[in-house]
């Protein structure tokens, strides 16, 4: 009976599937492990490089040179009581961080962290990156709203307005890259930079690639553009209300999009995983390095210009940020467009 | 547009405060109560009524330039002294470096004196202080309210026959009895040993 | 768009902005209504802090009263301190001797200079800069170690007495002041080479909080934040106290009135405190440090423990207090945060019939209003860091 309601051929598909999914799940499982340690560990580096910076040490008790002091916070924010405020909007408010995590998290599945290691490679990876970042907002904007504190609303509105004004900066600016490479595949545009005579679309591409870098800053809220969460003025933004758990996932989201950011420069701007060729030339053994190692070390040097940047530099106003993103990025962005479609059709 | 350093000399330039004391005397004759000179600083008493008219003239007259309102405050005579009430203005001139005390006197009956904020905006703060502190009115003063005390706190605690320890605590501020009502709620709470 | 607005019958945004928050240094409170980012109304709430310094002092003696001032500016309290002494000893009518006056001198400047540290961390902070917040409390720690040398205290130092200063300062202070003021200046590049010529700083701060300087005169401003507006008034020129007019100094003076300015004339004014540091320690003489007025001055320790008269005089003096002349009097001092007067009426007796204190930070929180409306809210913030708040000294 069993034999003939699933024919031999179906059997074979469905093992096929089974694989699959299982090699997808275990992908998943390597990505979210390591991403979320990568998490935890960028915000031990962040607090090491800026201590540094700032003539201090930065975490020292928790472990050898603090290096278990990430894991004592996130275990500290997990048993943090669980403050909502009462005239909040519960579902919503509950619902906030959890569309801002989830949005960040997704972005990891498209990311080619090695030449055949990414969970989907889809062919519309550019795209699906930029719709799921402006997910992201919503996060934000309900958070801020559901809070019903004025700090958190005006942090609210002020993150909507600022990530949506940077998503089209930034978009805008990887048009160029879509143009050189001829796909929104994040896997082929790695293999097309590999293949071109640069190595890596940040030569030709240098002012998209300043844009992104500006962009990618504003677009993950970090300084000088943290105007959302600018403490000084808006006491925490959007999530002043939140605690313990819920305070983390905030967290967590923000690091990862930070990672997310650093990946996508890598992955459009620095040749992913791979290395130019004119560097294999003169150095030939450095072929044998596995190419994840590249890719990490790509998204570690970007990851450490953020924070340099925290330490150097004050915090832009809302209005300077504004004429910023839209009287100077936007239109550069474009005149970049313009030029590398004209070379494109030209030669 | 330049941060400059500029070397200052110290000397002083100005009148004599006997001679403002002077010409106050002369151009208010009728307001002068008295003029008293201590460790080289000239007070001039005067009455309350033309405390508006005396102020602007030393304010606006190109000689004396007092511009620089350093400090306006009260002080309370209570039982020393008739009338009351003092309003004490300290002015310098920084053109000029020179400097005059003006002390209006106000009587207790009736503690009000017009307001000099629009000469001096500065004043505005002294003034709301002055009347937080003594319960000295400011006429047409713009926003006279209390200003280091609570909204709803009685009593004016410079003022001489006001308790060093404050008034009895039971009857006096409503957010005190409050938190000792509530310190009472929570002593079942207490540990016993 | 006022069609938009009346159909929907907008309205400003009621923001209230401390007691507790990150940028109002201690318990300001400032009630904003901001339409969009605009601010409308600031109405600022003053007295969280209300300690009841004048009345107190009116119940104590004039030795009694003194370590109140520390409590009052408690970032600068040795220029507090100093302020209170030179009222009294103007109203006792005794004059400290000249070794006293250098060491007064030498302190108060690095009570501005610890001050105007603070200062720039902080405002620098509320800006964003971050990392010049940490180099400044660097310096500010050695300051306050140099403090600890000489009194024992860091924060409420107490240390000048009237007549003179408590105890005499060792070779040893001298020397690592010394080290201090030499190694000082090249503290300051570093903190300028971080914001100085930094875009963003220049965006945030020029053109903020313009006041002129007839207006910052009328308002009552004092200080750096008057000097910003171009207003040369400067009380250790203009009435010079202790050692003032023996050493040589310039007064950094502004022209625009902006946030930028204020925060220049700050800066050049930590290199003249340096600078008037040195010349006291070079030219710092020898002798007594305690005036010659045993009718006003407690006795020193060592004869009190050998001598007859002496305990007895001291304690005459303790438990009356030193009975000040009849009359009133004025005096202002320079303080890091502007001018800094203390109103004393003495009717004869041992205890001030009124004390006054006239502190910059009260009036200059007055000011704000006049400073934030019709800027952003960003802008409120860096205002509040430009003129310098300090509210244990507004509240008194």
């Amino acid at each position: 009976m069993l034999e003939n309601a699933i024919r031999p051929e179906a059997l074979d598909a469905l093992i096929k599937i089974g694989i699959n999914v299982g090699i997808a799940i275990i992908k998943i499982a390597v990505v979210l492990g390591i991403g979320l340690l990568h998490v935890a560990y960028a915000t031990y580096f962040e607090r090491k490089v800026i201590g540094h910076m700032q003539v201090r040490l930065g975490p020292m008790r928790v472990g050898p040179h603090g290096l278990l002091q990430p894991i004592a916070d996130g275990l500290k924010l997990f048993f943090k009581e669980d403050i909502i405020p009462a005239n909040a909007d519960k579902p919503v408010f509950y619902l906030g961080p959890v569309i801002f995590m989830a949005a960040s998290m997704v972005n990891l599945s498209v990311i080619p962290f090695a030449s055949n290691f990414v969970i989907a490679n889809i062919n519309v990876g550019l795209l699906f990156i930029f719709a799921i970042a402006g997910m992201g907002v919503y996060g934000i904007f309900i958070s801020g709203w559901a809070s019903n504190s004025k700090y958190a609303f005006i942090g609210g509105l002020r993150s909507s307005a600022q990530v949506l004004s940077y998503e089209i900066a930034m978009g805008l600016s990887l048009v160029g890259v879509m143009i050189m490479a001829g796909s929104l595949n994040l896997t082929d545009i790695v293999k097309a930079q590999e293949q071109s005579i640069y190595g890596m679309y940040a030569i030709p591409q240098i002012v998209a690639f300043v844009v992104f870098v500006i962009a990618a800053v504003a677009e993950t809220n970090r300084t000088p553009f943290d105007l959302p969460e600018a403490e000084s003025e808006l006491v925490a933004g959007y999530f002043t209300e939140y605690t313990g758990f819920r305070f983390a996932l905030f967290f967590l989201g923000e690091y990862i999009a930070m990672i997310i950011m650093s990946s996508l420069a890598a992955v459009c701007f620095l040749g992913g995983w791979t290395i130019p060729w004119y560097i294999t030339k003169v150095l030939p053994f450095l072929k044998y390095v596995p190419g994840i190692i590249w890719f990490l070390l790509k998204i570690y040097a970007f990851i450490f210009f953020y924070y340099w940047i925290r330490a150097t530099v004050p915090r832009y106003r809302y209005d300077q940020l504004m004429a910023i993103g839209w009287k100077i990025l936007i239109p550069v962005a474009l005149a970049n467009i313009l030029v590398t479609g004209l070379v494109k059709i030209l030669l | 547009m330049a941060v400059r350093l500029i070397k200052m000399v110290p000397i002083h330039k100005g009148l004599e405060p006997t001679e403002i004391a002077e010409k106050i005397k002369e151009n208010f004759p009728d307001d002068v109560v008295e003029v008293t000179n201590f460790r080289n600083i000239v007070s001039v008493i005067v009455k309350k009524g033309r405390i508006l008219g005396i102020c602007k003239y030393l304010h606006d007259e190109p000689t004396l330039c007092l511009d620089h309102l350093q400090d306006l405050c009260g002080v309370d005579y209570h039982g020393k002294k008739e009338p009351r009430f003092e309003v004490v203005y300290n002015l310098y001139s920084i053109k000029y470096r020179h400097r005059i005390r003006l002390r209006a006197q106000v009587p207790a009956d009736d503690p009000s004196i017009k307001t000099v904020t629009s000469i001096w905006a500065g004043a505005n703060w002294h003034e709301r202080e002055c009347f937080d502190m003594f319960g000295i009115i400011f006429k047409e003063h713009p926003d006279l309210r209390r200003i280091l005390l609570p909204e709803d706190w009685e009593g004016h605690p410079l003022r001489k026959d006001y308790p060093l320890k404050g008034p009895e605590l039971e009857k006096d501020w409503p957010g005190f009895v409050e938190v000792l009502n509530r310190s009472k709620e929570l002593e079942e709470f207490e540990w016993k040993g | 768009m006022e069609q938009v607005e009346r159909i929907f019958e907008t309205r400003e945004l009621n923001v209230n902005m401390g007691p507790q928050h990150p940028a109002t240094h201690g318990v300001l409170r400032l009630v904003l209504d901001i339409d969009g980012e605009t601010v409308v109304k600031v109405t600022p709430y003053v007295g969280y802090l209300h300690r009841g310094i004048e009345k107190l002092g009116e119940s104590l003696t004039y030795f009694q009263a003194l370590p109140l001032t520390d409590r009052m500016d408690y970032i600068a309290s040795m220029a507090n301190n100093i302020g209170y002494c030179v009222a009294v000893e103007k109203l006792f009518d005794i004059e400290p001797p000249e070794r006293a006056k250098f060491i007064r001198t030498i302190v108060g400047e690095m009570a501005r200079i610890s001050s105007h540290l603070l200062w720039l961390a902080t405002h620098a902070l509320d800006i964003g800069a971050m990392t010049v917040f940490l180099y400044c409390f660097r310096e500010r720690e050695w300051i306050l170690e140099l403090f600890e040398k000489i009194c024992g205290a860091r924060l409420t130092v107490t240390y000048p007495r009237i007549g003179g200063v408590r105890n005499d300062i060792s070779q040893e202070f001298l020397d690592s002041l010394y080290k201090f003021t030499e190694e000082f200046p090249s503290r300051i590049l570093e903190y300028e080479t971080l914001i100085d010529q930094n875009r963003i700083w220049l965006k945030r701060t020029i053109g903020i909080g313009v006041i002129s300087a007839e207006e910052a005169i009328n308002w009552g401003l004092t200080g750096p934040t008057l000097r910003g507006s171009g207003v040369p008034y400067d009380i250790r020129k203009h009435m010079p106290y202790d050692a003032y007019d023996k050493v040589d100094f310039e007064v950094p003076v502004g022209t625009e009135g902006d946030t930028y300015e204020r925060y220049r004339c700050r800066m050049l004014e930590l290199r003249q405190s340096n600078n008037i540091i040195r010349q006291c320690i070079e030219k710092l003489p020898p002798g007594p440090i305690m005036a010659d007025a045993p009718k006003f001055t407690l006795p020193p320790k060592d004869y009190i423990l050998k001598d007859m008269e002496h305990l007895i005089h001291q304690f005459v003096l303790i438990t009356k207090g030193p009975a000040a002349p009849e009359g009133e009097i004025y005096v202002a001092t320079e303080v890091p945060k502007g001018e800094l007067g203390f109103y004393f009426v003495s009717d004869g007796s041992g205890k001030p019939y009124r004390m006054r204190v006239r502190s910059p930070s009260f009036i200059h929180a007055g000011a704000l209003p006049r400073l934030c409306v019709g800027h952003l809210v960003a802008d409120v913030i860096a205002n509040i860091g430009t003129i310098d708040l300090v509210l244990g000294e507004c509240d008194r």
